[in-house]
């Protein structure tokens, strides 16, 4: 009597347990990683490519598996490389980073036919144009994923390092001292 | 303190005197009593030694003033043929033109106007008709073009019908800030912040002390001292102006004890009034810089990120006041400066009044600098000027000095590695380390300079000219506050592309379910249409 009375309790606390777990499984269910998505989040979601991978997701995905370096993403430059480098923990160099030079792209005028095919792909909305309208690209919005580039018929789109002014003019970095000094 | 090192200084050789001095100015001896008129009392000043010292940091630089110190202001200087006026001679946001290219414009006139909160706007300089409106190199150190306004002078000088105000202390204090600040004033110790928002601050905050400042302790400048030798009682009427403008209390003029004359001037101007106190402070760079003032004269120190009026006190240059006092008794606008031309390859150096707008090149023709002896152009001071790359730039609000200095007036430039002297903790006024800041930013980890107090850095340049190993200090911190400002500019524009990019996604979202509907309903009104089609053949 008191075996059965146990085993029923048994099957019965199996019983209901599992059906809760699989109620959790189906309502509470983690589609993926938590940390590829904050990593997701992090980085631009232009899906540019400039990384060497398809887009920002699967670059997030090779960063948390170990296969990339925090400093994989160009238009984020050395502020995202240390967000990621803090994120995962890594140790991070900068000294040997070169600040990647970002490239805007620019419309010429003379070449320019509207034929809107440039807007309709710019995944910023970075350009501003109608069909037979010169179009021009907001530079302050240009990513510098180049797509508008690769579907221009005329090739009056073209990458340009970004005008100096007086708003984003900076110090140069002291150069150091000629390297006789340092023998001591 | 102040009066034992006064005497002695006079009595012994100059390099003894620079040793005593320096030794008078160690942390233990440095606490002095700002305005103590009981000189001999040992027992009153007793306690200052216990008190925290009112001086951190510092240095005492050569001071080269003697030579356009001794000179009166030069009012005679000869209208140049073409101003230029740049749009954003001010913190804040550039003025906007109003006025079309040929037009007529008379002096004090109104040129453009301040958009928004933070600005100031511009006058014309003297009387004359406007050729362009365009990019100009600035003076700053890339002289990187911005907008300017070109006027070609006629010679007349005629200025706009101003109307004089019977008696200003009848103006309410509101009035006060609307004019000073409808008159373009901004401060011009050279931070260029607009007044009437300081004046406006103040009121708001109530403040109790206004000091003025009339240190002047950046080398060779000596504008402000002929300015309170020359102007005193016009310098103290803008002082009882600006007292009414922010329903302050009482006002400390503040001047270093190298200008014993300027300091008798004011002294004299101001005995008829009570609340306003001219006070002398020892000659220390940077005495000049807002907080080392306040925590001198008041003993508050301003807490970081705060501003000085959220502690009851504001600070403006003597200079401002003079300008303040023009504003609102005679309705002129801020349209001219005195400039102190000097250095080593200047031939006539001087304190000149000159029309806002004036090259440089103007300027230096008129002062006689010898072009091959020029080494470096700085505009301001020594210590924390700019340096220029060619006098083809316009003066503006903020020039208080142009130098044109030889190679012998340059600091070597051969960098040495650093031996850990900590000679520029000991001489930054902001209580930084520099050296351990400068390191961090060698090997790019900024975060760590920010840690360390980067941008509590004033770049008063103290770290720089007395490392013996000729380190470029405040070179590194200007570059990496530069850098961290790209950096936080990078991040707001990635946080920007993701709200492009969301927006943009959504709209294709709702683009593509408009499209889907719009099939939808057009294929329902094509079943309809045959089906009614059917109905009406079935029925005929």
């Amino acid at each position: 009597m008191y075996v059965l009375s146990a085993i029923i309790s048994l099957t019965l606390l199996g019983l209901v347990l599992g059906f809760l777990l699989g109620i959790a499984a189906k309502y509470l269910k983690v589609e993926s990683s938590p940390i590829v998505d904050e990593l997701e989040s992090l980085l631009p979601g232009s899906q540019c490519g400039q990384c060497g991978f398809p887009g920002c997701r699967p670059a997030a995905e090779a960063l948390v598996a170990g296969k990339a370096a925090s400093t994989i993403c160009p238009p984020g430059g050395s502020a995202l490389a240390e967000q990621i480098a803090a994120l995962l923990g890594l140790e991070l160099d900068l000294s040997a980073v070169k600040e990647p030079e970002l490239l805007v792209a620019r419309v010429s005028e003379a070449t320019c036919t509207g034929c809107t095919r440039c807007f309709k792909v710019c995944p910023t909305d970075a350009i501003v144009g109608a069909p037979k309208q010169i179009h021009v690209v907001v530079a302050d919005a240009c990513i510098g994923c180049k797509k508008c580039i690769e579907v221009c018929p005329t090739e009056c789109l073209q990458m340009h390092p970004i005008d100096v002014t007086l708003r984003n003019w900076r110090w140069t970095k002291p150069a150091l001292p000629v390297a006789s000094n340092a023998v001591c | 303190m102040l009066k034992i090192y006064l005497n002695t200084a006079e009595l012994i050789p100059d390099g003894v005197a620079k040793a005593l001095k320096n030794f008078l100015y160690l942390p233990f001896f440095r606490s002095f009593t700002p305005y103590s008129e009981s000189g001999s009392d040992v027992f009153k000043r007793l306690p200052d030694f216990f008190s925290k010292p009112r001086i951190r940091g510092g240095v005492h630089a050569e001071q080269h003033k003697a030579a356009t110190a001794t000179q009166a202001i030069v009012t005679n200087f000869p209208l140049p043929k073409k101003l230029y006026i740049p749009l954003q001679q001010h913190v804040g946001k550039p003025a906007e033109p109003l006025i079309k290219v040929g037009d007529k414009v008379l002096k004090g006139q109104l040129l453009a106007y301040s958009q928004g909160m933070i600005s100031a706007p511009v006058h014309a300089p003297t009387s004359g008709i406007i050729v362009d409106v365009n990019d100009y190199p600035a003076p700053h150190p890339s002289a990187l073009p911005i907008r300017m306004i070109v006027l070609e002078t006629d010679g007349k000088d005629k200025w706009l019908a101003t109307k004089p105000v019977a008696d200003p202390f009848l103006l309410t204090a509101e009035d006060i800030s609307l004019r000073v600040g409808a008159a373009g004033i901004v401060g011009l110790g050279g931070a260029t912040f607009p007044t009437a928002v300081k004046l406006n601050m103040g009121r708001e905050n109530q403040i109790d002390t206004l000091i003025i400042n009339g240190a002047e302790c950046e080398p060779y400048l000596s504008c402000d001292d002929r300015l309170m030798q020359e102007r005193a009682e016009q310098i103290i009427d803008g002082v009882r102006l600006m007292l009414h403008g922010m329903e302050a209390e009482s006002a400390v003029v503040a001047i270093e004890d190298n200008k014993p004359q300027a300091y008798l001037a004011m002294q004299k101007a101001a005995e008829p009034y009570p609340l306003i106190k001219v006070i002398q402070i020892p000659t220390r760079y940077p005495m000049g810089w807002d907080r080392q003032l306040i925590r001198y004269v008041t003993g508050k120190e301003v807490p970081v990120g705060c501003r000085s009026s959220e502690i009851g006190v504001t600070i403006h240059n003597v200079g401002t006041a003079h300008a303040v006092h023009k504003a609102i008794r005679y309705g002129q606008p801020l349209v001219s400066r005195v400039v102190t031309v000097s250095g080593g390859a200047v031939a006539r150096p001087m304190n000149v009044e000159v029309p806002l707008g004036t090259l440089l090149s103007e300027l230096f023709d008129f002062c006689q600098v010898n072009p091959e002896q020029t080494a470096r152009i700085i505009m301001g001071g020594p210590m924390m000027g700019d340096s220029l790359p060619h006098t083809g730039l316009p003066t503006v609000k903020a020039t208080s000095g142009i130098l044109a200095l030889t190679l012998g007036e340059l600091k070597n430039t051969d960098e040495q590695p650093c031996i850990r002297c900590a000679s520029c903790i000991s001489v930054c006024p902001a209580g930084l380390r520099p050296l351990d800041m400068a390191n961090n930013i060698r090997i790019n980890q900024l975060d760590i300079a920010v840690d360390l107090g980067l941008k509590d850095c004033i770049s008063c340049g103290c770290c720089s000219y007395i490392c013996p190993s000729n380190i470029p200090l405040v070179q590194y911190f200007k570059y990496a506050s530069g850098e961290v400002a790209a950096r936080q500019q990078a991040q707001h524009k990635s946080g920007q592309t993701k709200r492009l990019i969301d927006d943009r996604n959504l709209r294709m979202e709702r683009i593509a379910r408009q499209q889907h509907e719009e099939e939808l309903a057009r294929i329902a009104a094509k079943a309809e249409r045959e089906r009614l089609k059917a109905a009406q053949e079935a029925t005929t």
